[in-house]
């Protein structure tokens, strides 16, 4: 399996296309309604390139003129029509999102462009969130950094044209003409200081049959809220406790569920022995096998916690019984395709780096967990899921019930990273519910989430270049990784509209990789290519905080320094000579400034940077890091130390900011995720089951690693659409980590996470039973 | 089934409940006080911090029997009574801030900033960098940034 990314000719490129918003109008119509309700469709794609203007040009690469973010974005076209805004009577504009929100902010970006284009207060605007609708088909997926993008327009459209219809309504009604009347604040305004708030016309401006409309959007110049500060919308909810996340619902009858693992992946249950004694628990109502081990019942998820632990089962099967990360690292090699030495005259130099990055949790602080209430001829369920119709339309399919009477609610999720994008809690949750007969709120345990959970898949990344007289011919990468699970909807989309994808008939993993790797730099003739081993089954595998492109860019950037070294240049100085185009440039630079590249720095620290583009995006990163024994050494109570990273700038270029406080969040969240997995944070992998267990042995960032400085460069902005940001930061950051930590121990890091070899630094608690008894000591710790 | 009886945010609460069911369970499952949160079980995350008599401690690692009649915990949601007011000034210095990401760590945060800063200022010392590395508290969304220049606002306001 290999996704050529051939080098392919191309016309003269531009940045990315404006949309003519502003300039010409957009369609939309308004709903037959009692009251205002709008709809309209979504944004087309782009298609653009990207300037190449330094060194020797490399021609664009199939993700450079349409990516992933094109794909994703083109799938929502035919069914965008159902975004709908309402305006109530009290003057509330609603909008019930068909996305998920998981803490990245969605549902605040997409009140402040509604409001902005209509002129409301933006806390006037309500967002929830969708239940699956399967007529959405595509529309309901919230992935890939795509959702701002996608929806942008098409909101915006909307709003105009219920502005436009208020203030049709108040001209009718006071017998004036439209350009007499001015909107703020969710207030219509007409001369001798007549005013009407939305509220109050929306049956006025509703339509009594379907109305198709043309509109013009409000100039740049006119918006205020986009481009701003704001919080979080639901800010208050969440600092008071108010939030409610799926295991703080209320839902009649629905009981504490956790089930009994495996000691090994995927191991199926042979039989159970003490099936009567657990049922006859404290607490425990029932008690039952299902396909992913031995489901429990209880009034306390205390009382799971007991009975799961009690359990005595037998297990059988399983699918990588044995493996562990030297198999299978041994195995990716042996599937490495080759590099091909292009042809390339006598004296030129060869770079070469091998590296190895092992598999990563993507798991979230709120662990998987669903509520299922399964009738004999209906089932509903809570949970927050990204592809909600895929959940829903399995689950139907599970039940052997039709599709119209499996409702599926979308939650606020505790976190994502990836892991939301599947839905096998809430498959889970509907098999204990039905096998019961009762509602279950199931959970998993924080154990099992580590051992059986969603991971980022090990893989190798092989990169070739060759330089002569100060400039690079050729630029290699063999990425070969353990299958990634694509079976949610981006499998879907990328097959159905395969007659896009360049290259023809790549499989979905190749398809990715093929729609969303790059290099960013004039690299003469540059090929990337992709390899998988194992079954996409065989691993519970998907993204985390992005696909391919940590790892990928690390790799890359890595290599991009020792290029530098190679040809005697700094590394900011080469990649200035070597970026691809003018956005990324200007992002270099400021990065430059702002981070204060190249000042000195003691012995055993320095300096690293890294640049990146993605999702029609551009971002670079300055890291210092600290790798002097006395910081290595440094005294953490069970945890790990390592080396400090001491400093972070990012600066990002998204293309139109929404939410400029959003998005810093979202830098200063990813950066935080890239020092994870370039430092400190992997699953070992033994005997078929990984080790790791509690947060005290899976290393993700902790306060004691966090820098003690921070800061974020938001560009103005270069487009007319925003980019992606939700993953932006996280491989960028990675990859600076990595250089700097290279250019201070004077070694280039090739293992991730750097301290993944080094001795164990915890006791792997026990395969069996499967989850730890929680302690009873917590009064000693009160401080 | 035994009768355990204690005050939570202010009031007497019973419960009937086996005496060995750790304190998160008897919140959450039987009281329906959601704020604490399950990360792990474990006393390792922080995700469900509340306050007993005042101090900081993880109710998923303590048995309901271990509570006395007269012990007064606190969870988020009883917080801001604790000071008279709408919110607690940690709380304002977390929406100045604005501190939450998906905000499922964020009580529990609170409940334990709020706790430092009480110790610290009953030592009459001020948060320090040494302090805030010691907060082991998780955000798998990474707002550490922000937490940190919350809990100083927030001490500043205490």
């Amino acid at each position: 399996m290999t996704a050529s990314r051939r080098a392919r000719s191309a016309s003269s490129a531009e940045p990315d296309r404006p949309t003519g918003v502003g300039r010409r109008g957009f369609l939309g119509w308004v709903l037959a309604a009692p009251t205002l309700v709008v709809g309209a469709p979504a944004a087309g794609a782009l298609l653009g390139g990207e300037a190449a203007d330094a060194a020797i040009l490399s021609p664009p690469e199939p993700s450079d003129l349409y990516d992933l973010t094109d794909v994703l974005t083109d799938a929502t076209l035919p069914t965008s029509l159902l975004v709908k805004v309402g305006v109530q009577a009290d003057g509330t504009v609603t909008y019930v999102l068909p996305r998920a929100e998981v803490g990245q902010g969605l549902t605040t970006a997409v009140a402040m462009i509604i409001a902005d284009e209509m002129d409301v207060p933006l806390e006037q605007v309500k967002v929830t969130l969708s239940d699956a609708r399967p007529e959405l088909l595509f529309n309901q997926l919230t992935g890939g950094s795509n959702s701002v993008h996608s929806l942008y327009r098409p909101l915006r459209t909307v709003a105009a044209i219920a502005r436009n219809r208020l203030i049709a309504a108040a001209a009718a009604q006071w017998d004036v003409s439209t350009d007499q009347l001015t909107t703020s604040e969710g207030v219509v305004r007409g001369p001798n200081g007549r005013s009407a708030t939305y509220g109050s016309l929306s049956a006025a401006a509703a339509a009594e049959t379907t109305t198709r409309v043309n509109v013009a959007l409000k100039p740049a110049t006119a918006l205020s809220l986009i481009g701003s500060a704001q919080s979080r919308i639901d800010a208050l909810d969440a600092v008071t406790g108010r939030k409610k996340f799926t295991m703080d619902l209320q839902v009649t009858n629905a009981l504490p569920t956790m089930v009994h693992r495996a000691p090994r992946i995927n191991a199926k249950v042979a039989s159970v022995e003490n099936l009567a004694a657990v049922r006859a628990m404290p607490g425990v109502t029932h008690v039952g096998v299902i396909s992913s081990g031995v489901a429990v019942r209880a009034r306390t998820f205390g009382q799971c916690i007991d009975a799961v632990r009690a359990l005595q089962v037998t297990w059988t099967g399983g699918t990588v019984n044995g493996q562990s990360d030297a198999t299978v690292l041994a195995r990716l090699k042996k599937a490495e395709i080759p590099l091909v030495v292009p042809k390339v005259p006598l004296l030129t130099k060869t770079v070469e780096g091998k590296f190895t990055f092992y598999f990563r949790s993507n798991s979230p602080l709120e662990t998987n967990c669903a509520i299922a209430d399964v009738r004999a001829d209906s089932a509903e369920i809570w949970a927050s899921l990204k592809a909600p119709q895929v959940a829903q339309a399995t689950i139907a399919e599970n039940l052997k019930l039709p599709l119209h009477q499996v409702k599926v609610h979308v939650t606020q999720g505790g976190g994502s990273f990836g892991r939301h994008l599947f839905g096998d809690f809430a498959y889970e949750a509907a098999e204990a519910s039905k096998l019961f007969g009762k509602p279950v709120k199931l959970m998993w345990h924080r154990t099992d989430d580590f051992r059986h959970g969603r991971t980022h898949p090990m893989c190798t990344s092989r990169i070739r270049a060759t330089v002569l007289a100060g400039e690079v011919l050729t630029y290699e990468q063999r990425h070969t990784g353990v299958a990634t699970d694509f079976t949610h909807v981006v499998g879907d989309i990328l097959s159905s509209m395969a007659v896009k994808l360049p290259g023809g008939d790549l499989t979905v993993a190749e398809a990715v990789f093929t729609l969303t790797q790059n290099v960013p730099y004039n690299y003469g003739l540059t090929d990337q290519l992709l390899s998988e081993v194992f079954q996409y089954t065989d691993f519970h595998t998907g993204s985390m905080r992005n696909i391919y492109s940590p790892d990928v860019a690390t790799a890359r950037e890595l290599i991009t320094d020792q290029l530098a070294k190679a040809v005697h240049k700094d590394p900011f100085t080469f990649r200035k000579a070597f970026v691809k185009d003018a956005r990324m440039r200007a992002v270099l630079t400021k990065l430059g400034s702002v981070g204060l590249w190249g000042r000195a720095m003691p012995a055993g620290t320095a300096q690293g940077i890294a640049l990146h583009s993605e999702y029609k995006s551009r971002v670079g990163a300055l890291v210092e890091i600290d790798c002097r024994p006395e910081t290595i050494n440094r005294e953490v109570n069970d945890g790990f130390a390592g080396p400090r990273v001491t400093k972070v700038v990012i600066v990002v270029d998204v293309g139109v900011t929404v939410n400029s406080r959003g998005l810093e969040a979202q830098m200063q969240g990813g950066a935080m995720d890239g020092i994870a997995t370039a430092l400190t944070s992997s699953l070992h992998l033994e005997n078929g089951i990984f080790k790791e267990g509690s947060w005290d042995n899976y290393y993700y960032t902790r306060q004691w690693n966090v820098p003690p400085e921070v800061q974020v460069v938001i560009m103005p902005n270069t487009t007319t659409t925003p980019g992606g940001a939700g993953e932006l930061a996280a491989g960028v950051t990675m990859a600076a980590v990595a250089c700097a930590y290279g250019r201070a121990t004077g070694t280039m890091p090739t293992e991730f996470p750097i301290n993944h070899n080094q001795p164990l630094g915890f006791t792997p608690l026990p395969l069996v039973p499967p989850i730890p008894q929680s302690p009873t000591d917590g009064l000693a710790n009160a401080f | 089934m035994p009768t355990h009886t204690f005050v939570l945010n202010g009031e007497q609460v019973s419960v009937d409940v086996e005496d060995d069911v750790r304190l998160l369970w008897v919140l959450r499952d039987l009281l329906g006080v959601t704020g604490p949160k399950y990360g792990c079980g474990i006393e390792v995350c922080r995700a469900c911090t509340s306050h007993i008599n005042g101090k900081a401690f993880n109710p998923c690692s303590v048995q309901v029997k271990d509570i006395r009649s007269s012990d007064e915990v606190t969870t988020i949601e009883g917080l801001p009574a604790t000071v008279g007011a709408e919110l607690h000034p940690m709380q304002e210095a977390w929406l100045e801030l604005d501190v939450a990401q998906c905000g499922y760590c964020q009580p529990g945060q609170i409940m334990a900033a709020v706790a430092l800063v009480r110790r610290a200022k009953a030592a009459n010392q001020s948060i320090t960098d040494a302090d805030l590395d010691g907060i082991r508290n998780i955000c798998r969304c990474g707002t550490y940034h922000r937490l940190r220049a919350a809990v100083e606002l927030g001490a500043a306001r205490m």
